[in-house]
């Protein structure tokens, strides 16, 4: 299995421990991701509400140069931000052809070509439905027994163009958390808005929406929650101080799935990035860690 | 006079009908009469409002006097409307019916199109094409075929008891076949009914009990249709007899197999009860089942499962009504007319709309379970009561769940408003819960039905206009805490509400059942785009379909309440007597024929007939068709690799020259 | 007490406002809306909002122009895309969100001191000349921009971030192909 990979913006920055994570829960799989050649920022929803066709015309650059690298492979793409752009750019030149025109004038003057054919795809797709959970199962090596996890899948990856799951409830998370031996809360606020847009913009709002998603993990005895977006961890993360100063004491780490994904598999906590939480995880996932010569040898295995 | 004067030289007369403005707002009707005027053969054309209309027919036979006309193109709406009419007119006049053609203008054309010029284009066209084609049409002759007096009704709820009691009143004999062990349909687990809130029971089980009783209906539950063929006045039916492993004739429903069955608590999920409550695998259905007779389950059933129980149940039973070798049996039966009730089932909102938290949310029900809630045959006597058996201090009742909505069902059930008022009046009567009803238009169009929307205004439950959001556990304030929060915007208010509450209710919707389209298969007959049996026409043909002699009944055909359903079994009857009290019936012409000299007798036809119409003749080494059971669908003209097939009003160059001369100026 | 009426004349509705909106990308079915207020219930920012989406679109639908595109509702829309999934009649409500910003943009009626034009514009300075963004900066720049007192607040925040190695201040993420970009982004017609 190969793919191409798109780490976008927030992997190489705010969301390193997500890029760490995936690329070494994939390699631990056999997985191979090339990272898109030369690739450049999406184009992003806050960018799109100003000028949406630069915008399109940023992701289809991409996209274009996905399908020279690396023709009939789909494109991993971590980041829901990203994923959301990369995949409404290849909607909308299917349902509105004057902005297809735009784009591929756009692209003409740079000499570059894309015919709409490169699937844009989530790693939580790409794990659950093509590798799937059996393989998954086996690879466990440190099962994450008796470790809580409020899932938070945010709102982008399902919505709106769902390929691999249900837009308002979705459920592949769990599933792949249960097969790593965790367990998983009922959450009901699974895809509800972390706010994290609105962080910039109305800080207030942005962090009130954050507390109430950190607060709910915690009255439900999560000792985490895992998600899928960096935008959604940077934001509950980074934000959770704030929040907690607003509304009330609430301590509650979020970290990506493949984080904990790495962990079951025998990785060390430095080789998925734990370090970089700030609100750091370890209280609960310290005994899930391996150190010295047995995360070596996991690794090495 | 059917001989008609068809012979000698053509002269033909071309009538273009404005269908008021449904053809003429598009269609320039009179440069299309003129120009047929001027078309090969063509003696008079004329445009008229309405051709339809008694004046119009009329104007059809002068013509055919004072110009001697012997071939008549009508060019209005589709031959399914009016081709019958237009036909008998031209009867009258002294024609051979079949010295018809009609060009669809309306639906092929002014319905389809925006640029009027195109329009008339098409128009003239088609009617260039149909003028040449009935050159070609030749003296047909109808035949008649005499019709079987016995009925076969499909479905026991109330839609077909209705129906079999009605026809069998009348005198005829009806096989009334229900799938389920009994009859009775969804209108046995309600409650109340609105908007009069009399008893379901009350009222059904007596008619539940006519139907055994009556010496004209043979009563066959637990049975299917398994295959029909034939035609109208003709109908050939097999019906397959499931095994229940209890003798019907023998079992006088004592229930004490029941009782001695070996497990001593129900163990199952009891399907009467929507799942509320378990049963044995030795059970009836539910107490006023008809008929009375026990059945056993043999997913569940000792016996079946291991072959290992002591059997107390047939050790039991004096009358030696248990047999467990019971087999599937085939009936074979002929009859003149069928009516279809098989019903609907509820939209379920497991997967399908989580967002509700149905199957996820310990007290989220659908309004069918709770309809078993407030029975008091229910699994809790009547008694509304949450799972953990306390009493709700709030009930929210959600409309529109899987109905208005392009996600899951585009219509409008238009039972479900007056339901969950039916649910809101019986839920406050029962608990004296805060009820809130959740609705986006309130519609009670029937009798009584905005009196009791009114009643309920004054009894205080609360009606909150908007579509709920979702239904969460994920409290906000202490008040909320552990209880269920109804996100909503109160549309009238302006501001979005959380309501707490104990018990959710989704009104569920109704929906066409998840097997419709192998019924529709089975009887030949359509359904319309969301999967509902589709009737003849929407006004004036509302229970019969476009197969001769089947009829529709109730919910399979769209959603509708009792008084609605009990109205079209009753009509449906009276179709279905209407067409057997005629004693005959008139077939099409439109048969296919053999050419004896072409077939070389190599039987391709044969297997290819739906109709079972075409018989090898050993001593000739050909096939032959027989008239009375060929429908005239052409799979075997089409098929024949000699072309010695012929079918009337479908020849060869009936069919070619129309095509020849519309693309004729392509 | 000061009493104001709260009468409509029709002469305040434009018809063309509707029009646009339905012309543009996401409005088109905006006249399909049966006002079931779906969008405002799964909405999670409906309770911040001056107008429920539900509104908007009603607004919108009859040609209240000046309400719509003064209403706080349509910079609070995060584009989660729940009203949009969820809506009965298919409505792609967070687009026509987008549009209805869009036009407000373009006639200049948003929230004084509101950042996302301001976000934007420096978010497209920035992906001109290197090709990616670098959120550190790009947050500096915004607050820098529209309130400076932010910076200071977040000043912790940024100590966290080196903390934990998350922090790019200073660390140039730029892409080969600049040309190339510059060549898709430059549409001669288009205000930058």
């Amino acid at each position: 299995m190969q793919y191409v990979y798109y780490p976008g913006c927030s992997l190489k920055g705010t969301g390193r421990a997500y890029e760490e994570s995936v690329l070494a829960v994939f390699d631990k799989l056999g997985i191979q991701l090339a990272e898109l050649e030369d690739w450049n920022c999406c184009g992003a929803t806050a960018y799109m509400s100003v000028d949406e066709h630069r915008s399109f015309a940023l992701a289809a650059r991409n996209l274009a140069l996905a399908e020279r690298q690396a023709p009939d492979t789909a494109m991993v793409v971590p980041c829901s931000g990203c994923y959301l752009t990369l995949n409404k750019t290849c909607h909308i030149v299917k349902d509105y052809p004057e902005i297809a025109q735009e784009v591929k004038t756009a692209l003409d003057r740079a000499g570059l070509e894309w015919k709409n054919r490169v699937e844009v795809r989530h790693p939580l797709d790409i794990l659950v439905q093509d590798l799937g959970l059996d393989t998954i199962r086996q690879a466990v090596v440190r099962p994450l027994k008796g470790l809580k996890v409020a899932p938070y899948y945010g709102c982008q990856i399902v919505r709106p163009y769902s390929t691999f799951d249900h837009q308002i409830y979705p459920t592949s998370m769990d599933h792949l958390l249960e097969a790593l031996g965790a367990t998983v809360m009922h959450y009901p606020l699974k895809t509800k808005c972390c706010g994290g847009s609105m962080t910039g913009t109305v800080p207030e709002v942005g962090k009130r929406l954050s507390y109430i998603l950190l607060n709910e993990a915690k009255k439900r005895e999560a000792d985490l929650m895992a998600t899928v977006c960096p935008l959604c961890q940077f934001n509950l993360d980074a934000y959770a101080r704030d929040a907690a100063h607003a509304y009330g004491p609430v301590n509650m780490p979020v970290v990506y799935f493949t984080q904990l994904m790495g962990l079951a598999f025998g990785l060390s906590a430095k080789q998925v990035g734990l370090q970089r939480n700030i609100v750091s995880a370890m209280g609960s996932l310290k005994k899930f860690c391996s150190t010295g010569a047995a995360g070596a040898a996991a690794t090495a295995k | 006079m059917n001989g008609g004067n068809g012979d000698g030289d053509l002269r033909i007369g071309v009538y273009v009908c404005h269908c008021g403005i449904n053809i003429a707002s598009m269609v320039d009707v009179e440069k299309v009469a003129e120009r047929a005027a001027a078309m090969p053969h063509v003696v008079v054309a004329r445009d008229y409002k309405y051709m339809c209309s008694d004046p119009g027919q009329q104007m059809i036979a002068q013509d055919v006097r004072n110009h001697r006309l012997n071939r008549i193109v009508v060019a209005a709406c589709s031959p399914l409307l009016h081709e019958k009419t237009f036909r008998g007119a031209v009867e009258r006049a002294g024609l051979n019916p079949f010295f018809f053609h009609m060009a669809n203008i309306r639906e092929h054309d002014a319905w389809v199109h925006e640029n009027r010029d195109e329009a008339t284009t098409k128009a003239i066209d088609l009617i260039r094409a149909a003028v040449r084609r009935v050159g070609h049409h030749k003296a047909l002759e109808r035949r008649t075929v005499s019709i079987n007096p016995n009925v076969l009704v499909v479905g026991g709820g109330i839609a077909g008891i209705h129906a079999a009691l009605k026809i069998a009143d009348a005198g005829r004999r009806v096989y009334l076949v229900e799938r389920e062990l009994s009859i009775g349909g969804h209108m046995a687990k309600f409650d109340k009914t609105f908007p009069t809130l009399d008893c379901a029971a009350c009222i059904l089980t007596p008619k539940m009990s006519q139907v055994k009783d009556h010496p004209n209906i043979t009563l066959w539950t637990y049975s299917e249709v398994a295959g029909v063929e034939g035609f109208v006045g003709n109908f050939k039916a097999k019906i397959r007899r499931k095994p229940r492993y209890i003798d019907e004739e023998t079992c006088v429903g004592c229930l004490e197999c029941i009782e001695a069955c070996i497990f001593k608590e129900g163990k199952f999920p009891d399907e009467y009860n929507e799942g509320l409550s378990k049963r044995k695998p030795m059970y009836i259905p539910f107490p006023q089942a008809v008929p009375q007779v026990t059945a056993i389950d043999p997913e569940t059933c000792l016996h079946f499962k291991t072959g290992k129980c002591k059997q107390p149940c047939v050790s039991v039973c004096d009358r030696k009504a248990i047999d467990f070798d019971q087999k599937e049996r085939i009936e074979e039966i002929e009859v003149g007319a069928i009516v279809i009730g098989t019903g609907f089932q509820t939209f379920n909102p497991t997967d399908r709309l989580p967002q509700y938290g149905y199957k996820i949310l310990d007290n989220v029900y659908t309004a069918l379970e709770v309809e078993r809630l407030v029975n008091s045959s229910g699994p809790t006597g009547g008694e509304v009561v949450l799972r953990d058996g306390s009493r709700p201090r709030a009930v929210g009742i959600l409309h529109c769940i899987g109905s208005r909505d392009t996600k899951t069902n585009i219509w409008c059930s238009r039972v479900c408003c007056m339901y969950s008022l039916k649910l809101a009046h019986l839920v406050h009567e029962r608990t004296k819960a805060e009820v809130y009803n959740f609705y986006i238009d309130m519609r009670a169009p029937g009798k009584g039905y905005e009196e009791f929307y009114n009643r309920l205004l004054e009894e205080g439950v609360h009606f909150i206009r908007g579509k709920v959001g979702g239904v969460t556990d994920w409290a906000m304030v202490p008040e909320e805490e552990g209880r269920l929060v109804i996100r909503v915007e109160d549309t009238l208010g302006g501001f979005v509400r959380r309501v707490p509450v104990d018990m959710v209710v989704l009104s569920t919707g109704l929906e066409p059942r998840a097997d419709a389209d192998d019924v529709r298969r089975t009887f030949n007959i359509s359904c319309s785009t969301e999967g509902f049996f589709l009737e003849r026409h929407p006004k004036l043909a509302p229970v019969e379909t476009a197969s001769d002699g089947i009829y529709l009944a109730g919910c399979c055909q769209a959603p509708k309440d009792i008084p609605d359903t009990v109205a079209q079994a009753g009509a449906a009857a009276a179709e279905a007597l209407a067409l057997i009290d005629r004693g005959e019936v008139e077939l099409e012409p439109n048969t296919a024929y053999i050419d004896a000299d072409e077939c070389s007798g190599c039987k391709s036809c044969l297997s290819l007939c739906p109709y079972n119409a075409i018989s090898f003749i050993e001593e000739k080494k050909k096939a032959e068709i027989n008239e009375a059971l060929c429908k005239g669908c052409g799979t075997c003209v089409a098929a024949c690799p000699s072309g010695s097939i012929i079918q009337n009003l479908f020849e060869d160059d009936e069919i070619f020259s129309e095509i020849a001369e519309v693309l004729s100026d392509v | 007490m000061k009493i104001k009426q709260s009468i409509r004349y029709d002469s305040e509705r434009s018809s063309q406002f509707t029009k646009e909106v339905v012309s543009r990308p996401g409005g088109e079915m905006i006249q399909a809306c049966i006002q079931c207020g779906t969008c405002s219930g799964v909405c999670p920012l409906s309770n911040y909002m001056d107008r429920t989406p539900r509104q908007i679109i009603y607004l919108a639908r009859e040609g209240f122009g000046d309400e719509v595109l003064h209403s706080r509702t349509i910079w609070m829309c995060t584009s989660c895309y729940a009203c949009s999934v969820e809506c009965p009649r298919g409505i792609k409500i967070t687009d026509a969100m987008y549009a209805l910003k869009r036009m407000a943009i373009e006639r200049g009626t948003y929230p004084r001191r509101f950042p996302i034009p301001v976000l934007a514009r420096t978010f497209f300075a920035m992906v001109r000349r290197n090709g990616r963004t670098n959120e550190s900066q790009l947050a500096a720049i915004l607050f820098l921009k529209t309130n400076w007192l932010q910076l200071l607040n977040n000043a912790r925040l940024g100590l966290d971030l080196i903390r934990t190695g998350r922090f790019s201040m200073f660390k140039w993420e730029r892409i080969e192909g600049r040309a190339e970009l510059n060549a898709i982004l430059s549409d001669d017609g288009k205000p930058e």
